[in-house]
C-alpha cells in the first residue's frame, strides 16, 4: 500500500532516487542564475529541450534596464533554442502549467517553490533552485528522497462565505510553517469531489508554506474532466490506505473565512478578529488566487459599488484576463475603481507595480506575509477573495458577509 | 571534511526573503548578494559573516527556491549551517553550491568557537559534543566536490 509520492517516484519512502523530469521550467527570477549555472557546466546539450519551458512572469514587463538586460539574454537562449517560452504578459509560471494541463503521475520540477501548485493534477511536482534546475537541462533527471508522507482529510461542504483559500489557510495553521518538512501533503477525503480544480490548485499552492515538498490531489473524475478539455487523457488514481507520517482532519462546513497575519503565514485568525483594522491597498491575484473564478467572485462582490482602498488586479494569466474581458468582469472592476495590471506575479514579491511604503497595510491573496515581502516596512495580511473584496469596500479588513447588504 | 568558525545564533524560520530580500536578486552580482545578507534581519550581520558558523533554529532558509539565498551567505564567508531543519529547498541549494548544512538540535552561545566533523556528523561547541543528522553519500560527494558544477566538471 504505497502513497502516491511512493507511486510516482517508484520507490519506499526515505529512499533516494534518480528519475527523469517530465516537465522542467524556470521563470525570469530563477531562469537568469539557471543559465549562468548552465554555462558554468560548459553549456552541456539539453537532453529534453521540448520538456523544457521559460516564463517571464516575476518582473514582467521589466521594471528598469537591468531586468531587462537580464531577461534578454534568457529571451534569446529561450528562442533561439526553440524552447517553450512565454514573454511578458503571458501570465504566472504554475498557471500557464496549469492551463496547459499537466498529466497524473508525471514528475514535475520547477525553479519556484509553488511548483506544488501541479499537484492538484495527481503530479508529483515540485520547486528546486538554479544548480538541480540546471543539471535537469543537462541530464534530464535528477535526485529525489521519497517524502514521507502527511494526509489532510477534507469532509463536509465549504459554507458561502468561505473559500478553499480559507481551507488552506486552515490547514496551514494546523501544521505550521515547519510542521510538513520534507514531506509531502495528500488532500482526502469526501469533500474532495466538491472541490474543483481551480479549488484545488489554490489548496496545493500553499503546501509549501508547511515545509512540505508537494501538495497533491488523486486524479479522478474531476481531473480528467480538466485535462479532456485540453485534449489530454488522464489516468485516474485510487487513493489506497497508506502507512503516513501524521493526519490532519478538517471539516469544511467549520471554516469561517481566515485570514493570516503577519510576519507568519501560520497566524491565522477569524477574519472577524481583525475587522476593523486600516488598510492602504488591496491585492487581488498571485498563484494562489488569480484565476477566472477569482476575478469571477471578485467581480461579483464588487459590482456596483466602490473600492475605499487602492485595489491591484492581476488575473494570473492572458486566457485569465481575456475571458475576464469577455464576461464583462474588467468592466465591473474597473467601474468600482480598482487598478488592472498585466498577468504575471504583479506586486507579489515586492518588485513592482503595487509595492508597500513604510508603515503601510495591504489585504493580499498571495501566500506569503513574510517581514518586507511587499516592499520596505510594510505589512501583508492573506485573505481569500471575498474577504479582499469586502476589505476594499470597507478600506479597512472586512469578513466577506459585509457584502451581504445592500 | 573538518571545518571551524565562530558562532552567530539565529531564530526559527529564518526565511529566504530574510537571508537576501527580493529587491536584490536582479543581478548577478554576488559581491552585492552576501554584503545585503540578512539586511531586513540586523543590517550589521553581513559584516559579521566571515569565518561564521550560523547556529539557528529549526525551519532555516523556509520560503522560496531562490539560490541567491545560499549563495549570499557562502559568498558572504560563512562556514557553514547548523539546524534542527531547513526549508527543504534551501537545503538543497545550498549543498548544491558547496554551503555545507548540518541538522542538529544544539544550543548556542553566540561568538563561541565551533567545531565540525561533516563526515562524521559531529559539532562540538565549547566543549559540549553534538551529533548531527548524517548526509547521503550523494551529499557528500556534491559538498566534498565544492557543488554541483564542480562534481559535474571532474565527471566529464
Ligand atoms: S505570484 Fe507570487 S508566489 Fe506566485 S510565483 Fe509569482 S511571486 Fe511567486
Amino acid at each position: 500500500m504505497s502513497s502516491l509520492s511512493e507511486r510516482i517516484l517508484a520507490g519506499a519512502e526515505g529512499s533516494y532516487v534518480d528519475r527523469e523530469v517530465d516537465r522542467a521550467y524556470v521563470h525570469d527570477g530563477t531562469g537568469v542564475l539557471t543559465l549562468e549555472v548552465w554555462k558554468a557546466m560548459g553549456s552541456p546539450p539539453l537532453r529534453y529541450p521540448e520538456r523544457v519551458s521559460i516564463f517571464f512572469d516575476h518582473i514582467a514587463p521589466a521594471n528598469n534596464s537591468t531586468t531587462s538586460t537580464l531577461q534578454r539574454e534568457l529571451r534569446i537562449f529561450a528562442t533561439e533554442r526553440g524552447l517553450n517560452f512565454s514573454d511578458v504578459g503571458g501570465g504566472i509560471s504554475h498557471q500557464l502549467m496549469a492551463e496547459r494541463g499537466v498529466l497524473p503521475g508525471e514528475i514535475v520540477v520547477g525553479a519556484d517553490s509553488h511548483t506544488c501548485t501541479l499537484g492538484a493534477f495527481g503530479a508529483f511536482a515540485t520547486g528546486m533552485g538554479a544548480s538541480d534546475m540546471a543539471a535537469i537541462w543537462a541530464e534530464g533527471a535528477t535526485w529525489f528522497r521519497v517524502p514521507e508522507t502527511i494526509q489532510i482529510f477534507f469532509e463536509g461542504a465549504l459554507s458561502d462565505h468561505a473559500e478553499a483559500k480559507d481551507a488552506a489557510l486552515c490547514y496551514l495553521s494546523r501544521l505550521g510553517m515547519d510542521g510538513a518538512i520534507y514531506r509531502a501533503l495528500e488532500f482526502r477525503g469526501e469533500a474532495v469531489p466538491d472541490l474543483g480544480m481551480d479549488d484545488r490548485l489554490t489548496i496545493c499552492n500553499l503546501a509549501v508554506e508547511t515545509g512540505a515538498k508537494a501538495g497533491m490531489f488523486y486524479a479522478d473524475g474531476i481531473t480528467a474532466r480538466y485535462l479532456k478539455e485540453r485534449g489530454l487523457e488522464a489516468e485516474l488514481q485510487e487513493p489506497e490506505p497508506c502507512r503516513c507520517a501524521g493526519s490532519v482532519d478538517i471539516d469544511l462546513s467549520a471554516i469561517s473565512p481566515l485570514v493570516a497575519v503577519p510576519p507568519r503565514v501560520d497566524r491565522v485568525r477569524r477574519v472577524e478578529e481583525l475587522q476593523g483594522i486600516p488598510i492602504d491597498q488591496v491585492f487581488v491575484g498571485t498563484c494562489t488566487n488569480g484565476r477566472f473564478s477569482d476575478m469571477e467572485r471578485l467581480a461579483r462582490g464588487l459590482k456596483g459599488r466602490k473600492v475605499m482602498v487602492r485595489t491591484i488586479v492581476v488575473p494570473a494569466s492572458r486566457a485569465v484576463l481575456l475571458a475576464s474581458v469577455k464576461a464583462g468582469i474588467v468592466e465591473e472592476l474597473l467601474r468600482a475603481g480598482c487598478t488592472i495590471a498585466p498577468p504575471g506575479c504583479g506586486p507579489c514579491l515586492g518588485a513592482h507595480m503595487g509595492v508597500l511604503g513604510e508603515g503601510e497595510v495591504c489585504l493580499s491573496t498571495a501566500n506569503r506575509n513574510f517581514t518586507n515581502r511587499m516592499g520596505i516596512g510594510g505589512e501583508v495580511y492573506l485573505a481569500s477573495v471575498s474577504t479582499a473584496a469586502a476589505s476594499a469596500v470597507k478600506g479597512e479588513i472586512a469578513p466577506p458577509e459585509v457584502l451581504d447588504e445592500a | 571534511m573538518r571545518l571551524e568558525g565562530t558562532a552567530i545564533c539565529l531564530g526559527e524560520d529564518v526565511d529566504t526573503d530574510l537571508i537576501i530580500a527580493g529587491r536584490y536578486l536582479r543581478t548577478k552580482d554576488r559581491g552585492l548578494w552576501a554584503s545585503r545578507a540578512f539586511e531586513d534581519l540586523d543590517p550589521a550581520l553581513a559584516k559579521r559573516l566571515k569565518g561564521a558558523i550560523i547556529v539557528a533554529g529549526k525551519n532555516f532558509g523556509c520560503g522560496s527556491s531562490r539560490e541567491q539565498a545560499a549563495i549570499a551567505l557562502k559568498e558572504a564567508g560563512v562556514v557553514a549551517v547548523i539546524a534542527p531543519s531547513f526549508g527543504r529547498i534551501f537545503f538543497r541549494n545550498a549543498i548544491n553550491i558547496g554551503l555545507p548544512l548540518l541538522e542538529c538540535e544544539c544550543g548556542c552561545t553566540e561568538g563561541a568557537h565551533v567545531r565540525i566533523d561533516l563526515g562524521e556528523g559531529r559539532v562540538s561547541i565549547e566543549g559540549n559534543m553534538y551529533r548531527s543528522r548524517p548526509l547521503s553519500p550523494r551529499m557528500l560527494e556534491i559538498l566534498l566536490a565544492g557543488g554541483l558544477v564542480e562534481l559535474w566538471r571532474c565527471r566529464r
